[in-house]
């Protein structure tokens, strides 16, 4: 069934969604939405591996889909505790109200 | 104990002490040195199994076949790898023996400090060892992940918070380029070996459109973790809100990284004219192009921005950035001198700017007092030590003989010649000569000017140790430069 599905038209609709995710993070304010955009973004690169992988008749992009999962939950705990860490410091997640450092 | 095993000691070692380290904490939290002792005995441990691997000959790892090996051919083994292993080791084991007192002075002294350095070394030295675009991408990550948390280190303080977040969206935004990248490079050539994909780019056996497109957004991936420009912006904020010895580690040992999966990645992609290939394809001249206007903008950026900050932390920080450009001037020779010339250069940058840094968290008191070029008028007087490294330290980065930077910038610079990219050299140039002015004026300030009316207290410790390495360092390779350079030109 795959096969019925040109490639392109996996690789059009992840760039369109990494598109969507870029545009997020330039655009929103909020730290927990910019992460949310920065998932799209990774969730994107997945669907090329895969659509990559199946192309090519090769696993190796399946098994770095994994990894990149892995590595996403990894940010996830990482940035939620630091977006946790800011909002106690100063009441607020938003990152343009974030603006002690400038030159 | 099979040949692989032994090569891949230092990888095994670090892993083995990256779990003992939680344990250890995890058993005994309330004891503050343990974290110290382990994170340095297993450094020194991995350093001296690096330098065992670094023994090995050359034709023994070469005479391995891939297949037969656990790792198949995803970790380079010996070489510049090792070499980066023993790098990293010392940077971080020079960070941490400055850490101890900087923590005391500053009452957080938590044992998960030193598990971080451990897992961001590991991350680093997967890094220097990966021949496969996953170990690369899962070493910039294990890195990365790392420097989020230890840039936002003091949880309680806005300015490391603030850092610690900036660098978290912006790093995460740039891994999602770098992986688009990967991808798509992996789609052109249909597969994630490098070496594989060298062969097929030399054999004219890809697609184009993938490949250009798949370039060029792992460039911007890699621009952002070595803070070449345009994307440098986040370089001084997260620099600067930073405690200052995980600066000093992440501008350093981070940058260096950094650079090498720019190597690994330009051997890669890159062919070199002699006998790889019959002509160089249109996509690499045009990368290459590039990347010299990069480095040609990171380095006036960073020294013109420099030039105006009073904060002495942030004025270093916009001086790694520039340091980044003269770094990429290596990747822009693609040569194996200019990769030597990197390898030199992040060696002798990797002790001038930890011992800069070094020196200014010794004087810094609690809520970032003191870290402004008023406050180290005349310290001369009361510091004589201080002033006389930290003056070893800035007149080595300004790159002025017989210190160890001046042998590391001569190196790139005649790289980039050769290569044929004067243009890049004569701005390299003029740009080192603007940077001489915020350095000097350092030094100025700190032997010309009165001291102040109260006197910098410093209390070094275990620091003192770090600073007599590095400036032992900065002068011993600015004498013998020979030293490092007949190591290094056998790597490549």
């Amino acid at each position: 069934m795959i096969n019925a599905i040109p490639l392109e038209y996996y690789l059009g609709l992840a760039s369109i969604i990494f598109l969507i995710g870029t545009v997020g993070v330039l655009v929103r304010r909020n730290a927990i939405i910019v992460f949310m955009s920065i998932e799209l973004m990774l969730n994107s690169v997945n669907l090329t591996f895969v659509g990559f992988s199946t192309y090519l008749g090769d696993t190796a992009g399946q098994v770095f889909v994994f990894f990149v999962m892995a590595v996403a939950a990894a940010e996830a705990a990482i940035g939620l505790a630091i977006v946790l860490a800011l909002f106690r410091n100063k009441q607020t997640i938003y990152v343009d109200e974030v603006n002690v450092l400038k030159w | 104990m099979p040949l692989e095993l032994q090569l891949s000691l230092p990888l095994i070692l670090i892993l083995i002490l990256s779990i003992k380290i939680v344990m250890v904490d995890a058993k005994f939290g309330n004891n503050k040195t343990l974290g110290f002792v382990t994170a340095l005995a297993g450094f020194i441990v991995v350093f001296i199994s690096a330098a065992f691997t670094l023994t090995i000959s050359p034709e023994a790892i070469a005479s391995l076949n891939a297949e037969e090996l656990y790792s198949k051919g995803t970790i380079t083994y010996g070489g510049f790898a090792a070499y980066f292993d023993m790098l990293f080791c010392v940077a971080a084991i020079l960070t941490i023996l400055a850490a101890l007192p900087y923590f005391q002075k500053e009452n957080s002294e938590h044992n998960a400090f030193y598990s971080m350095m451990v897992f961001a070394v590991a991350g680093m030295m997967l890094i220097a060892h990966s021949a496969n675009l996953l170990s690369l991408f899962i070493g910039i990550e294990i890195m990365s992940i790392s420097f989020y948390v230890l840039a936002g280190y003091f949880r309680t303080k806005e300015k490391s918070i603030e850092a610690a977040l900036k660098y978290f969206l912006l790093g995460a935004f740039a891994t999602g380029f770098l992986l688009y990248g990967i991808a798509l490079i992996y789609g052109a050539t249909g597969s994630l070996s490098l070496p594989e994909i060298l062969t097929k780019i030399a054999a004219d056996d890809f697609s184009n459109t993938y490949l250009t497109l798949g370039i060029a957004l792992m460039l911007i991936g890699l621009c952002f973790k070595v803070a070449a420009f345009p994307f440098h912006q986040w370089a001084p904020d997260v620099y600067t809100g930073a405690p200052t010895v995980v600066t000093a580690f992440m501008s350093t040992a981070g940058k260096a990284a950094a650079l090498i999966a720019f190597i690994i990645v330009a051997r890669a992609l890159f062919v070199i004219d002699i006998g790889q290939a019959a002509e160089i394809p249109d996509f690499q001249t045009n990368a290459i192009m590039i990347i010299a206007i990069i480095s040609a903008a990171t380095m006036l950026i960073g020294n013109i921005t420099a030039l105006v900050q009073k904060n002495i932390k942030r004025m270093l920080a916009y001086s790694s950035v520039a340091h980044a450009g003269y770094l990429l001037m290596g990747i822009v020779a693609n040569s194996p001198q200019g990769w030597e010339g990197i390898i030199f250069y992040a060696t002798a940058y990797l002790f001038m700017q930890i011992g800069a840094f070094i020196v200014l968290s010794v004087l810094e008191r609690k809520t970032d007092k003191n870290l402004d070029l008023d406050d180290y008028s005349g310290i001369s007087k009361s510091h004589p030590f201080l002033a006389a490294i930290m003056a070893i330290f800035m007149f080595s980065l300004a790159g002025i003989p017989p210190f160890a930077g001046f042998f590391g910038k001569f190196l790139l610079f005649t790289a980039a010649i050769d290569a044929g990219f004067t243009w890049l050299t004569i701005i390299a140039v003029i740009s080192s000569m603007i940077s001489v002015y915020f350095y000097i004026g350092l030094i100025v300030y700190m032997y010309f000017r009165k001291s102040n009316t109260y006197p910098l207290e410093a209390d070094m410790g275990s620091a003192k140790v770090t600073l007599i390495i590095s400036t032992a360092c900065v002068v011993i390779l600015g004498i013998f430069p020979s030293l490092i350079i007949n190591l290094i030109n056998n790597f490549f």
